[in-house]
C-alpha cells in the first residue's frame, strides 16, 4: 500500500496513468505519518509537511518485521530487497 | 561569421551542463542505477568541464576578432555553468539527506499503530481490516502488508 498527503484526486490521476493495483491511501493532514514519526515539515507546496521516504513490511499481526528507512530521497528500497524480505514473513 | 574562430566549446559545454541537468529529472531518475548515485550525470559534467576549460583558454588566449567581448560571454557561460552544476550536485548529494531522523518510527519487533484513511476511490480502509480480511478472490487474509510512505506528488 502507498500512503502520502496527496489528496484521492491525485491519486486517482497518477493510478489512471500509471496502472498500478495496489491500494493508494490518502493521509492529507499527515494523521498517520505523524504517529508513525514520519513527518518530514516544511516540504509541501503549501509550506505542509509530507512524509519521509520510509517502506514497512507488517506480519498478519501487524508487527513489523522489516523497515527501510532511507537517509537519502533518491534511494528506496529495489523490489529485490522487498521480495528478500517478504520471503521471511509467515 | 568564420567557423574555425567561432568558440564551439565555451557553448558546447554551457549546453551540455544544463542537458546532463535536465537528463536527471526527465531520464535517469527512472533508473536506480543512475539515481541513487547520478554518476552518468557526473560524467557528463566531466566533459563539459574540460570543453569549459578549453573554451576559456580559447577565449583568454585566442586571436578572436573581439577579445572583450569573448573573453565576456566566455566568463558568462562558465559562471552559469558552474552554476548549475553546483546546484544540481548541492540538491542530488546534500538536500536529499536532509531528512528527519524519525526516530519514534515503528521498529522490528514492534505492533504497528493502526491508522484509517481514504483509498483512491474515497472508501476509508483500517490497517487492522486489511490485516484481518481477505483481499478480493483470495481465501485467507494476507501474510504481511508492506506499507510505502512516499513523499507524493506536489
Amino acid at each position: 500500500m502507498a500512503i502520502s498527503v496527496d489528496p484521492p484526486e491525485t491519486n486517482r490521476g497518477m493510478l489512471a496513468k500509471a496502472g498500478y493495483t495496489f491500494p493508494f491511501l490518502s493521509d492529507p493532514n499527515a494523521e498517520a505519518i505523524k504517529r508513525w514519526d514520519l513527518l518530514h515539515e516544511g516540504q509541501g507546496t503549501n509550506g505542509g509537511g509530507i512524509a519521509r521516504p520510509a517502506e514497512f513490511l507488517l506480519d498478519s499481526q501487524g508487527v513489523v518485521r522489516w523497515v527501510n528507512l532511507t537517509d537519502n530521497y533518491l534511494v528506496r528500497a529495489r523490489p529485490e530487497q522487498v521480495l528478500e524480505a517478504a520471503k521471511a514473513v509467515e | 561569421m568564420n567557423i574555425k574562430r567561432f568558440n564551439w566549446q565555451i557553448w558546447a559545454g554551457f549546453l551540455l551542463s544544463f542537458l546532463a541537468s535536465l537528463a536527471y529529472p526527465l531520464f535517469f531518475i527512472n533508473y536506480p542505477i543512475t539515481r541513487d548515485f547520478p554518476w552518468a550525470t557526473l560524467v557528463l559534467y566531466a566533459l563539459a568541464v574540460v570543453l569549459l576549460l578549453i573554451g576559456l583558454k580559447r577565449a583568454f588566449t585566442g586571436d578572436t576578432k573581439r577579445p572583450l567581448l569573448s573573453k565576456l560571454v566566455a566568463s558568462g557561460l562558465a559562471g552559469l555553468s558552474v552554476i548549475i552544476i553546483g546546484l544540481f550536485l548541492f540538491s542530488t548529494l546534500i538536500m536529499s539527506r536532509w531528512l528527519p531522523p524519525s526516530t519514534g518510527a515503528p521498529q522490528v519487533g514492534q505492533k504497528a499503530p493502526d491508522f484509517t484513511l481514504s483509498d483512491a476511490s474515497g472508501k476509508q480502509v483500517s490497517l487492522s481490516e486489511l490485516l484481518s480480511q481477505p483481499i478480493a478472490g483470495q481465501p485467507n487474509p494476507p501474510k504481511g502488508v508492506l506499507l510505502v510512505f512516499y513523499r507524493g506528488y506536489w
